[in-house]
């Protein structure tokens, strides 16, 4: 049944490697700029908390894939944006590429920590702010701390919806897993036994994520 | 505990009657495996494809895959108002024909070997040729050109895996989803040429909001006889090579030929040898 799976000829594993690059590369910048938008939500500047909810309605409510497609098909093919890799297509479709993810994950990284900043007392900001600490350093030093290790469960979800949804660089010509697939099923005409190898693949991927971070969240829980 | 009962019952009605009409439409669209005259035929076109499978925005399909199925649909006995459309996307198009929810696919079905194990193939109806689409105003004319252009093709696609592995290694390659993805970046210089089967980009060429901006290459990078896709084994294969024949014998293929892809100014060959017989 799997006479097909030539190992020589289709790289299975550089496929998936790149998908594991690009959920690396977007998980990281997702968090960051999560955390920033977060941040602005919760701000006392009212203009950041406005920019920080347009922005996490405006791209969490977009399909993922025509972010993906508009940072394509808008910044290189019409703005001619080449994000620093000039010819190296491979490089610029990867890039193009993170860019999106990180745009649009980190609207539900942004939710998730906001969500764990409202589990933290509100005395220990007052606490804090008493102490003569600034904005800043509340939220840095008290209140983020505490947050993050309460949303370590929703964060997991959101690295498995992105891993997952790393498959979509397809449509930009990211050579990942889904990318092989296509050529795959181009070729060898068997839909069903070909699909079942790469679903296998993103559990493998995926289900050793969700246990690990499953325990990690239960080791730094603030207990209350 | 009344309303509990009475909504219970409502549901159940419901859930009765949406079956009931299911299974009444199915009957109506199904009719298609065999039975010639009063019944329906179903039929898999491309949906995307200008000048050979197109769904329009008024519902009706136009492109030359269409008309060759629509005249092979006229002769196995099939009126223009029995056949029933059905999108048939690249990879699914085995599935289709082993399942039987297609009778036969046109859809610019290439006849490989590997695909052969799986389904049966009449024709071939018509030979295209990898080629480039161009800028109107620029020229590539020997195939070592390639290997300095910018190129862009389907994800996946045989084009595009024949580019990277035999015609131009050298050449860079954007891989987006579908053609028109492609046309933006050709148009605005990011990409040099569009690669895929001749008659397709001279589909794309000859769109309206394109005429006079791109042209074809001409170079012939191979040969893909498109073949009309049976279920393994079916009788209808020598009817359909039959009805190929008398349409390209009638007149009838190059009429279809110049009245979809003419307007960009692509010459198709003749028609094909017929080679797929039992």
């Amino acid at each position: 049944m799997f006479e097909f799976l030539d190992l020589e000829r289709y790289d299975l594993f550089g496929a998936f490697w790149v998908t594991v690059q690009l959920t690396f590369y977007s998980a990281v910048g997702s968090l960051i700029w999560g955390t920033i938008l977060a941040g602005m939500r919760v701000s006392p500047v009212p203009i950041m908390r406005a920019f920080g909810t347009a922005y996490v309605h405006i791209f969490r409510n977009t399909p993922l894939t025509l972010i993906i497609l508009a940072c394509s098909q808008g910044l290189y093919f019409t703005l001619n944006f080449d994000m620093g890799a000039g010819k190296d297509l491979e490089a610029l479709g990867f890039r193009l590429a993170v860019l999106g993810f990180v745009a649009y994950t980190a609207t539900f990284v942004c939710e998730a920590v906001r969500s764990g900043i409202n589990t933290v007392p509100v005395g220990q900001a007052e606490a804090a702010r008493a102490l003569g600490l600034n904005f800043f350093q509340v939220l840095r030093l008290i209140v983020l701390p505490q947050a993050y290790r309460s949303v370590v469960a929703p964060l997991a979800n959101v690295l498995i919806a992105l891993t997952k949804n790393t498959t979509i660089a397809s449509a930009i010509g990211v050579a990942e897993a889904s990318a092989l697939m296509k050529a795959m099923i181009e070729n060898e005409a068997q839909l069903i036994p070909i699909a079942a190898i790469f679903a296998l693949g993103f559990i493998i991927l995926t289900l050793p994520m969700g246990l690990f971070l499953g325990w990690v969240s239960k080791r730094v829980a603030v207990k209350r | 505990m009344k309303l509990r009962k009475a909504s219970a019952l409502a549901a159940s009605v419901l859930a009765l009657s949406l079956t009931a009409t299911a299974c009444g439409s199915s009957d109506d669209d199904n009719g298609g495996s065999g039975d010639g005259g009063g019944g329906k035929i179903t039929v898999g076109i491309k949906f995307d494809q200008p000048g050979l499978g197109l769904k329009t925005p008024d519902g009706t399909f136009a492109g030359f895959d269409v008309d060759v199925a629509t005249y092979i649909a006229g002769e196995l006995g099939y009126t223009p108002e029995n056949i029933n459309f059905v999108e048939s996307p690249s990879p699914e198009r085995e599935n289709l024909l082993k399942r039987g929810d297609v009778d036969f696919i046109v859809a610019t079905y290439s006849i490989t070997d590997t695909r052969k194990q799986e389904v049966d193939f009449a024709g071939p109806y018509f030979v295209a040729h990898q080629d480039l689409l161009i800028r109107a105003d620029e020229d590539v004319t020997s195939e070592d050109d390639i290997n300095n252009l910018t190129l862009c093709s389907v994800a996946g696609s045989t084009p595009a895996q024949r580019i990277k592995d035999e015609i131009a290694p050298d050449a860079g390659l954007f891989e987006q989803a579908t053609y028109s993805e492609c046309l933006a970046g050709l148009e605005n210089g990011q990409v040099d040429a569009i690669t895929t089967d001749d008659v397709i980009l001279a589909g794309y060429a000859a769109q309206d909001q394109h005429q006079g901006k791109f042209k074809l290459a001409g170079l012939n990078l191979s040969d893909e006889f498109y073949g009309i896709g049976v279920q393994k084994g079916s009788d209808l294969r020598a009817d359909i090579n039959t009805a190929i024949q008398k349409m390209i014998d009638d007149g009838e293929w190059d009429a279809a030929i110049e009245k979809n892809v003419g307007p960009s100014g692509y010459a198709a060959e003749g028609a094909p040898e017929i080679t797929e017989t039992n």
